[in-house]
């Protein structure tokens, strides 16, 4: 067996009410220490209030070759957008 | 630089006729600049350099620890020492996101870090000379990590995204470790004449070893241009060393120091100051393993990861035992 640590994905919430975000990697025998290791790493200078650690195999990514055909459905829906919809300036803002 | 000499895993630059379409398409997209993402396609070359620059990188970082570590129990006040050792604890945290962006393209950092040790790859030449008294300190802060910003600012335009994202990092962090280096000093050279003489000897001792950093004259460097053509590296290896020139020279000035190499001199046509080149000679022998630290430093890591072994297995023994225990509930 590997005596390599595994592999953990950290995402950080920083002060100002933003959702938590990846800032990056480490390695880690459990959670308990990915997220002592991750303050030490990603929060030395303030920049969060909240760790998550997540160990990197159990994310699923989307692949880049299916780019077209996964974001397909949103390109073609312009409508989606408020820019789609002229409205006079008469009305006032929308 | 903190990556010298990274031979790119071809010489020359292919042409386009020379490109399949994957491998045009892929260089459309450096031309664009656009980010190159770990699950993109991308060329073995390309791969291959990276990882071979990001990980000389990232060894540099880690082993930049030991010239500085040498001070921290040694540092002349509390004020310093805590200082001291919140850069050396950034520099190991630098050295991580280098390994976690290079092990985004499938290199484990372990593997790295054989391969260091191993001798097989390298890591700054800088780092192989001596930190031999505190005025040393402040010198390798401000001018070691001095030439290093001027690096990787022009790195944060890299076309690798997680090797971007990492250069962005570091550099925020890394100002402080500038700046603290140049207040060190100035508090030596505006300090007794005997301060003021050691601040002036660790100029003149490591001013050519920091313009060495920046790797051989573009002329000699013979891997660089296809690493250009990939935005793997971004300026030329003296475009970069004449920037440092020139934003050092009037910090050593303001000081009241004299300059560590008589050929500096304005020169009002260039618009740029001239200066002497370092030994080429030295630094291809410091590179070869033979500087003054070399074989220590190389020690030093060794014992390091060895000496570390029964921690690292330990707790691995302790979360396997506690998730074990957890799967039998």
């Amino acid at each position: 067996m590997s005596n390599e640590w595994p592999l953990w994905e950290i995402f950080i919430r920083g002060q100002h009410g933003m959702s938590h975000r990846h800032v990056g990697s480490l390695h880690a025998p459990d959670a308990e220490m990915a997220i002592k290791n991750a303050r030490d790493v990603y929060t030395r200078r303030n920049e969060g209030v909240s760790i998550w650690a997540v160990e990197a195999v159990h994310i699923a990514a989307s692949s880049p070759e299916e780019k077209g055909p996964l974001y397909e459905p949103s390109n073609s829906k312009v409508y989606r957008h408020p820019t789609f919809f002229d409205i006079p300036d008469e009305v006032g803002s929308m | 630089m903190y990556a010298q000499m990274i031979k790119t895993a071809r010489s020359g630059v292919k042409n386009r006729e020379e490109m399949s379409d994957q491998e045009r398409e892929f260089q459309d997209r450096i031309d664009r600049d656009e980010k190159i993402e770990p699950k993109d396609w991308m060329p073995d070359d390309y791969r291959a350099t990276l990882i071979r620059q990001m990980g000389q990188h990232a060894h540099s970082e880690v082993v930049g620890q030991l010239p500085e570590g040498n001070w921290i129990t040694r540092a002349p006040t509390l004020e310093r020492k805590a200082i001291l050792l919140a850069k050396v604890q950034d520099e190991a945290g630098h050295g991580l996101y280098l390994y976690s962006a290079a092990e985004t393209l499938g290199e484990s950092r372990d593997e790295l870090v054989r391969l260091l040790h191993e001798g097989r790859m390298k890591y700054s030449s800088i780092f192989n000379y001596p930190t031999l008294n505190w005025a040393d300190i402040g010198a390798v802060g401000w001018l070691v990590d001095g030439a290093a910003i001027v690096n990787q600012v022009a790195l944060q335009r890299t076309s690798y995204g997680p090797y971007s994202r990492a250069m962005i990092r570091i550099c925020k962090e890394e100002s402080f470790h500038a700046r603290q280096g140049y207040h060190a000093i100035m508090q030596m050279a505006f300090g007794t004449p005997a301060q003021k003489a050691m601040a002036q000897d660790a100029v003149n001792r490591l001013w050519f070893p920091a313009i060495m950093m920046f790797g051989p004259n573009d002329s000699e460097s013979t891997h660089s241009e296809q690493s250009m053509a990939w935005k793997i590296k971004v300026k030329s290896n003296d475009e970069l060393r004449q920037q440092f020139v020139d934003q050092t020279v009037p910090q050593i000035e303001y000081l009241g120091l004299d300059l560590p190499d008589p050929g500096i001199k304005w020169n009002e046509e260039r618009g740029h100051y001239d200066f002497s080149d370092p030994d080429w000679n030295e630094f291809f022998d410091v590179i070869k393993g033979n500087g003054p630290c070399n074989v220590d430093r190389l020690k030093d890591r060794v014992d390091a990861w060895e000496d570390g072994a029964w921690v690292r297995d330990g707790l691995l023994a302790h979360a396997r035992k506690k998730s074990a225990r957890t799967a039998a509930e």
